[in-house]
């Protein structure tokens, strides 16, 4: 049944990136001359990728929603990236980095990438620094690092709390250079609109410049998502505001199969919500809960009383107060793996124990008084006074007095695109690299790996495995896509999608629309999921959807800027989106990382994963507009590792 | 986290493209939490635009927690507003008085043309950035990231410089609409490390070349870029760069 | 090196360098100057050397020619700076963000130049071309400069008080002109970083106030004396 061809290698699982780049075809260097590949997105993954590429010869146009490369939203990224240098000499080695990793994703990715992952990390590093990123030092001159969730090793480099900033920019700068040059053309305030087919290999896209309005067609002869993840289908996201799908849906709707969508990431320390207005949540780096203690009242009436305002934080007794972390998991205390912390934040907040005025009442403490007493204010300064900046200027409050309120918040999509080992999607022709593919996170990513398999995938794998498909292409000419039939029809079905969606003229903004479904998404497929709330979901989506086709209002023109027409187009595909997450949360009838089924877990409250049944990628094929999609199952096997259960109570 | 609402008027200019001449809208709204970020109160005027059939204030933003360097706002006289080392993004309405009148204009400078209400078009940076703003090395065939050791302070200082997010507030601020503090933030960074030592000099000339033909003033060392600059980048990074690019000409 | 002083950092270079020369002019002028304080033998002997001194004659025209390109370029700079915001903000507040004498520097040099000329007019015109009564020191005939100096500040009355007035707010200026000048030229040359822009920012005041005052003295010593 299945059409799922992950094209692992022959051999030990050590050497089967050796083997693969032995063996594969290359294009010669006059060729590449000859070869155009789009890539979509800028961010580590697309920015990396295109600045390669175009080293090597081939000519790239590169696309972008926003004014620049630079403002791709791997730029947020604060912690730090992790590679097995063993600088410290602590122990670290590929095999451990590739072991912490589908550990911590709850053995739900695949083996054979996540090796050739943490194989590549350290040339990360190297090529990092000789960009001229500013890693942090020691007195030495040499690296400093810093240790993360889930390892037992400190192999996470750094640079300040802007890691994502500095190897962005380092990307940027690499792709500046190309650009330059004039080896990448480079497409600003451009979105993708569709991605364009002929004789069943992805030859281009089609686009829409976000200034003028205008619908232009590119012609490639490989295309490459670096388009990132789709958790802004929650609305309230640390994403950024542009952050979208629409990319990977677009594909997906031209035969790409759609990954895992339902493992997203939900960070256990972020600013909580203030109020129905507010755009986005920020995170508070994982950083913090190395010093803080996390807590609510132990009574419901002081909960009550601080949600009104008439009791604050520091009038709690001691023996008032429940740090619940530190009593269900002894062992590991606050310092749980991200899904584990916000889960437990939601059973507080579910059960009455918030303490933050919103809404829902949904916020937690994360108290630094017993860090302050035990180091001294200083300490505590030196190690997160930028952080604590941040938060006093969005809250207002400080920190150092009072404690930080936080609350879980939608981070990242382990789940997109189904690639193959070459990162190639089920669409000859058609790549997704970083956030955007599934492959390398499993059910859950562990702090400062997004930003390795993001540059990973763009400097040190893609750059290789693209060429074992463009081999076979150094024949095809390059066309005008003016003159080919399937530009036209594209551009023509953009074009009356476009017009369809301001044509409805109803009455209802785009971004309440968004709001309703970020509403469904965290309340029934946000972090405790059960069967009755997500068939509920689906149905308040399918409702949405029918909604958002007949009373969306966009006020503006078709043919100039027109941001709510933009908006528009992504809250149209994260509602579908959305549906396709309740769906494949509805099939998964396990408990693994991030995908907290409440139907399936231990007698303590813990995930139970359920091996026997879902040890399996779930690829969800495109069959039409109003048809169920059809599931394929890509079944992982781990040769290189032993399969068990996560434990966090023990050591 | 007290927050309590406020009424507030705006003042802000509308332009429809960038061929089109603008002026200034004046709008009320009333009941905005003082929690809120301005941006989300501009958000809250859009919805209000919007269900009026009118055309929302267009405005760059994304990340909206300061580090993409999108949101470009000049309030009240301000490049990002009122508060220092912050961006538009994370101005919060607490720093406004109940029925105070708030300006809102585009970033105004000879090299950032407007490219509708509030956006405007900051290319220009790319073409600087194009002209040298990196080390000229390619992926792979690098040495060991510990091969040569840097000195803490220097990197310490390259990363001062490096928190730029180009956004453009020195740019807007300046009275010159000199860009040198986005120039020398760059050249300045990769000066101070070995990696980027080797092409010092002719990355200053060549950035300085394409700068001085975008469009953008003299600096004057008047200092406003810096106390605008929402990460604090110092002046001292203009000397360096001006110090490279005397080294260049010396060296020709 | 053509493309140089058509660069916008060539172009500031050459406007510090002739900067720091006009500092140096000032520190001499103004010795030369307080002399008047020792009476009129003391302020005529040094008048006199320095108007016959070779070094000083040779220096004049060097001088002249730095005046010259320091205005000439603040003049090009300048035009240019204004047109690169060809659109102005309708709200500026620049109160806290920079001090007014740097956004002011154009306006504080024309005052100063306008002082200037008025100067060479009255004294530098006076003592090379004019009539000048002799007068003869230590057994050396010399130009009674002092006279002049004097005369100026003392003989024509109201008149006087309004020149002296004027004498003063131009060397007020000159000083706030100097306040930002003199760590912005070591600036615009690359020697400054954090600790030493303190260091320069505290010399340049203590020289305008130098500057400044050390001028202004002349007048109330003659108003008050």
């Amino acid at each position: 049944m299945t059409k799922l061809n992950s094209k692992i290698p022959e051999g030990l699982l050590k050497d089967k990136w050796s083997n693969y780049k032995a063996h594969q075809n290359l294009v010669n260097p006059s060729n590449k001359r000859k070869l155009d590949i789009i890539v979509v997105g800028t961010g580590l993954a697309g920015g990396a990728a295109a600045a390669s590429l175009a080293e090597l010869g081939f000519k790239v146009k590169n696309f972008c929603y926003q004014d620049s490369p630079r403002r791709a939203h791997s730029i947020a990224a604060q912690g730090g990236i992790n590679a097995a240098k063993n600088y410290p000499n602590d122990g670290d080695t590929v095999y451990r980095l590739f072991y912490d990793t589908i550990k911590g994703g709850d053995y739900r990715s695949r083996e054979s990438n996540v090796y050739r992952l943490a194989e590549v990390s350290n040339d990360i590093i190297d090529q990092a620094t000789a960009q001229g990123v500013p890693f942090a030092r020691e007195y030495s001159g040499l690296l400093d690092n810093r240790s993360f969730g889930g390892a037992l090793v400190s192999r996470t480099f750094y640079a300040r709390g802007q890691t994502g900033q500095q190897l962005l920019l380092g990307a940027y700068s690499a792709l500046s250079r190309q650009i330059g040059l004039g080896n990448v053309t480079m497409y600003n305030r451009t979105e993708l609109m569709d991605i364009v087919i002929v004789d069943g290999k992805a030859r281009g896209i089609v686009t829409r410049n976000l200034i003028t309005g205008e619908i232009e067609s590119h012609f490639a002869h490989a295309v490459v998502l670096g388009t990132g993840g789709y958790v802004n289908a929650y609305f309230l996201s640390t994403n950024a505001m542009g952050s979208n799908g629409s990319a990977s849906w677009k594909a997906y709707k031209k035969g790409a199969f759609f990954a895992n969508p339902s493992f997203v990431q939900i960070h256990p320390t972020a600013i909580p919500q203030h109020g129905e207005f507010q755009s986005k949540l920020t995170l508070m780096s994982e950083s913090l809960r190395n010093d803080g203690r996390i807590w609510v009242p132990k009574n419901l009436e002081d909960a009550k009383a601080i949600r009104e305002g008439k009791k604050k934080a520091t009038d709690i007794p001691e023996d008032q107060r429940d740090f619940y972390l530190e009593r269900r998991y002894p062992a590991f205390g606050n310092l749980v793996p991200r899904d584990v912390a916000a889960r437990a934040a939601k059973e507080r907040t579910d059960a009455g124990y918030g303490i933050e005025n919103n809404p829902a009442g949904e916020g937690v403490y994360l108290d630094f008084k017993y860090a302050i007493e035990r180091l001294g204010k200083n300490v505590i300064e030196e190690r997160y006074g930028n952080l604590f900046q941040m938060y006093e200027k969005i809250t207002d409050d400080n920190p150092y007095i009072t404690p930080m309120k936080i609350f879980p918040a939608l981070h990242y999509a382990m789940g997109g695109t189904w690639v193959d080992y070459e990162l190639q999607t089920t669409i000859p022709g058609l790549f997704s690299i970083g956030e955007a593919n599934f492959s390398d996170h499993g059910a859950n990513r562990l702090g400062a790996s997004a930003l390795m398999q993001g540059l990973a995938d763009g400097y040190f794998v893609l750059p290789y495995t693209i060429q074992n498909y463009l081999a076979y292409e150094i024949g095809t000419p390059r066309s005008n896509p003016k003159e080919v039939k399937e530009f036209k029809e594209a551009e023509e079905s953009v074009k009356s999608y476009l017009n369809k969606l301001m044509g409805i003229k109803g009455k209802t903004s785009v971004d309440t629309f968004h709001k309703r479904l970020g509403h469904v998404m965290w309340n029934n497929v946000g972090m405790a999921r059960t069967e009755e709330g997500l068939k509920e979901a689906i149905a308040e989506i399918q409702q949405i959807k029918k909604d958002f086709w007949s009373d969306l209002k966009i006020t503006g023109e078709i043919n100039a800027m027109n941001v709510e027409l933009e908006k528009a187009n992504r809250v149209a595909d994260f509602i579908e989106i959305g549906e396709l997450m309740a769906r494949d949360a509805l099939n998964r009838n396990e408990s693994c990382g991030g995908h907290f089924r409440l139907e399936y877990q231990t007698d303590e409250g813990e995930a139970m994963r359920r091996d026997d049944k879902f040890m399996y990628v779930a690829a969800w094929e495109y069959k039409g507009d109003d048809q169920e999609p059809e599931l394929h199952k890509e079944e992982l096997k781990y040769e290189g590792i032993e399969v068990k259960t996560r434990n966090y109570k023990s050591a | 986290m007290s927050s309590k609402t406020i009424n507030i008027k705006l003042k802000v200019w509308r332009q429809k493209d960038a061929t089109t001449k603008g002026k200034f809208e004046n709008y009320e709204l009333s009941e905005i939490s003082t929690a809120s970020s301005f941006l989300e109160m501009m958000d809250v005027l859009n919805e209000k635009l919007v269900g009026e059939g009118n055309e929302p204030v267009a405005f760059d933003h994304d990340c909206r927690e300061g580090i993409c360097g999108m949101c470009s706002l000049f309030v009240n006289g301000h490049a990002h507003g009122p508060d220092t080392l912050v961006t538009t993004c994370q101005l919060h309405m607490r720093k406004f008085k109940d029925d105070e009148t708030i300006t809102i204009e585009p970033w105004r400078a000879g090299g950032f043309p407007v490219i509708k209400d509030l956006m405007v078009d900051r290319n220009a940076f790319e073409k600087i950035m194009q002209a040298g703003g990196f080390v000229s090395v390619s992926t792979g065939g690098v040495p060991d990231a510990n091969a040569i050791p840097i000195p803490k302070k220097d990197s310490d200082e390259a990363m001062d410089a490096a928190s730029c997010i180009g956004c453009g507030a020195c740019v807007a601020t300046c009275k010159n609409s000199s860009a040198m503090l986005f120039v020398s933030a760059k050249v300045s960074q990769l000066a101070l490390l070995p990696q980027g030592k080797l092409e010092a000099s002719r990355r200053a000339k060549n950035m300085v070349a394409v700068m001085d033909e975008l469009g953008f003033g003299n600096c004057s060392n008047t200092g406003a870029c810096e106390m605008e600059c929402p990460k604090g980048i110092s002046l001292a990074h203009i000397a360096r760069l001006n110090r490279e690019f005397l080294v260049a000409t010396i060296k020709e | 090196m053509s493309s140089f002083f058509t660069s916008s950092i060539g172009k500031k270079f050459l406007m510090s360098v002739s900067g720091l020369f006009l500092v140096v002019f000032l520190a001499v002028h103004l010795t030369a100057n307080l002399f008047i304080l020792g009476g009129p033998d003391a302020f005529n002997q040094s008048a006199h050397f320095m108007g016959t001194n070779p070094i000083i004659t040779l220096m004049q025209p060097i001088l002249a020619f730095g005046f010259l390109l320091h205005i000439i370029y603040s003049l090009i700079i300048q035009i240019k700076n204004w047109k690169s915001r060809p659109v102005k903000y309708k709200k500026v507040d620049q109160s806290e963000t920079s001090t007014w004498a740097s956004r002011n520097m154009i306006w504080l040099g024309i005052f100063v130049f306008g002082f200037l000329t008025v100067h060479i007019i009255n004294f530098f015109y006076v003592i090379k071309f004019g009539e000048m009564n002799m007068i003869t020191v230590n057994g050396v005939e010399m130009e009674d400069s002092y006279k002049l100096v004097a005369g100026l500040f003392t003989d024509f009355g109201a008149i006087s008080y309004i020149y002296s007035a004027v004498y003063i707010i131009s060397f007020i200026a000159l000083g706030l002109h100097l306040h930002h000048a003199f760590w912005s030229a070591f600036q615009t040359l690359g020697l400054s970083n954090i600790a030493w822009r303190k260091r320069l920012s505290v010399l340049g005041d203590i020289y305008a106030i130098i500057v400044a005052a050390g001028f202004t003295i002349i007048p109330l010593y003659f108003l008050l004396f």
